[in-house]
């Protein structure tokens, strides 16, 4: 009897416990959130409605014709446009020279692989910073000052890809690509059919970061862009936009939910993939 | 037999080599493994390995961005450490760098760990604490600078409750550092939660358990089971954490320039404005290689440090 009615208290316990831990973790989660909210919501605000007290979450109209407004002072669709180019051409890059390097680390034998792989490793703890004003110049030499090119090449061939994408060539059994070298098959179709379809997981993890890192990207474009309106991706279009219309915050948050929505979409679409592939090789950055 | 296939087919039969390979072959494996390694080698050659060195160069001489170049040696080393303004930015870099990443680290720790499995729709949390990661910061640092406004969000939610106003966060000298600090932690702290919650996930619910039978309260559960078995995650968060936040550039650029006077003016925010707007790539240079110093010595402390409460073997 005592026993039956301890364990009945234990369990209800444990429901409170669990009821509060989640309430409170819902709102942590929307105090969390706020910002998001407070960009949305003052996106659709009329001008005068913008700095209000006590704050207020909608305005007296619901103002769709910020965003066609903000579209109009600056070419939005053409900083989206340059930014899907750039992020694009980059990602491709970056997983085509990161997987034909990653598999001659994983697989291929041959003198001075160990040494060569640790010179990769070793790029990785050079800051960005160090080399941007050399990268400048050398762009200024190349005659790549303020074009696509600048963009896109200086940070697609980066150690980080290759890394990861040979860690995880590693984990698929030798034995697979063994019996495809018994067929008959040679290197590089057995590259093609059998590891870059199995390694499709981390191809994707890494494809979706470096996009995210391409599309984010802020101070080399600030750097080596001049014409912003005519190649800029979206950041640098964002920080022209407050630059010049600062003051007017509803078509400011209006432009900034915009140039959020592309990485917003697919994080939220890849979740699942993204959190395991964090999870496995704690990647981003940059 | 047309003589220009015998390459095509020598080729041809390079590609194939069989698990017992014999050891002359390997000078065929050695070939493709040029190639396939080249588009990489190549670019990072031209695109990391040479610039790393060219920046090395230039920071030995006055570079302006136009017009001629001369030899000065160590000068803009000297000029940097004789510099008010640049020993003051280092200051802040190291104000924002001690600040930030243990709120950040704590914060994300403990939200991995209160995030469990037990936790209904977990995934759907994690990805809401992960969004600013991925957003572009130049919006996140925007949104942020309306909060942080006169009449902007905190300031009229105050008025509005309490009658008071708030403090001029981004113009204050007192408050602009915690400012950009707060708003980098709500910013960063999702990446290392997924980090630490995969973590969280591979401890084994035997050895919590086996301690719960001991009679090991919750917290010392936290700390003397679940942290040490958690540490080479939280080393590896900590580590990056710590190399980037030295970097810390775009949130600073877009909330405070810098300002109010050079209070948050971080080492590239100098770099930038000394090499992109004064035109001076030797002095921008000199500090980006003063930074790269900088990380690279905080990074070994963090390794070195790394005996006392990492623990692989568990």
């Amino acid at each position: 009897m005592r026993d039956a009615t301890t364990d009945h208290a234990a369990h209800r316990s444990r429901i409170i416990h669990s009821v509060v831990s989640h309430v409170l973790l819902i709102l942590v989660a929307a105090g969390f959130m706020v910002p998001f909210g407070y960009m949305v919501a003052t996106s659709l605000k009329p001008a005068d409605e913008v700095f209000t007290t006590p704050p207020r979450l909608l305005g007296s109209q619901i103002r769709w014709q910020n965003y066609s407004d903000a579209l109009s002072f600056l070419p939005f669709e053409r900083f989206i446009l340059n930014g899907f180019l750039v992020a694009f051409c980059g990602t491709a890059l970056v997983v085509v020279a990161s997987s034909l390097s990653a598999y001659a680390f994983a697989r291929l034998r041959w003198r001075g692989r160990n040494s060569v792989f640790l010179g990769f490793l070793m790029t990785l703890m050079i800051p960005q910073e160090v080399l941007v004003v050399p990268m400048y110049i050398l762009m200024r030499w190349l005659g790549w000052v303020d074009s696509y090119q600048a963009l896109i090449f200086p940070w697609a061939f980066t150690a980080f890809g290759t890394f990861l994408l040979r860690q995880f060539f590693l984990t698929i059994p030798r034995e697979l690509e063994e019996a495809a070298w018994i067929d008959g098959a040679g290197v590089i179709r057995s590259f093609l059919l059998i590891m870059l379809p199995l390694a499709r997981p981390a191809l994707a993890v890494l494809a979706v970061f470096t996009f995210i890192s391409y599309w984010n990207s802020f101070l080399w474009p600030l750097i080596v862009i001049d014409n912003v309106e005519a190649r800029g991706t979206v950041p640098v279009g964002l920080n022209l936009f407050f630059g010049q219309q600062g003051s007017r915050w509803n078509l400011v948050m209006a432009a900034s939910v915009m140039s959020m929505a592309p990485t917003a979409l697919l994080v939220l679409l890849l979740q699942k993939h993204l959190v395991r592939g964090i999870s496995t090789a704690g990647l981003a950055g940059r | 037999m047309i003589p220009f296939l015998a390459p095509l087919r020598k080729a041809a039969r390079l590609t194939g080599p069989s698990p017992s390979q014999p050891v002359w072959a390997r000078g065929r494996e050695g070939r493709l493994a040029a190639v396939f390694i080249s588009p990489s080698i190549i670019g990072l050659v031209v695109f990391t390995v040479f610039p790393v060195g060219m920046s090395l160069v230039i920071g030995l001489y006055q570079w302006p961005a136009f017009g001629a170049t001369s030899f000065v040696g160590l000068d803009n080393y000297t000029e940097l450490l004789g510099d008010p303004v640049f020993r003051r930015v280092i200051l802040n870099t190291f104000l924002f760098v001690v600040l930030y990443v243990p709120i950040s680290i704590m914060l994300s720790l403990g939200l991995a760990v209160w995030i469990s499995p037990r936790i209904r729709g977990r995934q759907l949390f994690r990805v809401l604490f992960f969004l600013p990661v991925i957003t572009p910061m130049v919006a996140n640092a925007i949104v942020w600078r309306l909060i942080y406004q006169p009449d902007g969000l905190i300031d009229s939610s105050l008025q509005s409750l309490f009658g008071v106003n708030a403090p001029n966060f981004l113009g204050d000298e007192n408050w602009a550092m915690a400012a950009v600090v707060a708003m980098s932690v709500w910013q960063g702290f999702g990446y290392n939660m997924l980090v630490f919650s995969a973590a969280l996930d591979a401890v084994p619910r035997s050895l919590t358990e086996a301690a719960l039978l001991d009679g090991a309260g919750p917290w010392q559960r936290f700390f003397h089971v679940t942290l040490p078995l958690v540490s080479p995650a939280v080393f590896f968060g900590s580590t990056m954490t710590l190399i980037t936040s030295f970097q810390v550039f775009t949130q600073v650029f877009l909330l405070t320039s810098g300002g109010p006077g050079i209070s948050t003016e971080t080492v590239v925010l100098y770099i930038y404005n000394e090499g992109f707007s004064g035109l001076r790539f030797g002095l921008a240079s000199a500090a980006a290689w003063v930074l790269f110093v900088v990380i690279l010595c905080a990074t070994a402390l963090q390794f070195a440090g790394q005996r006392r409460w990492v623990h692989y073997d568990a």
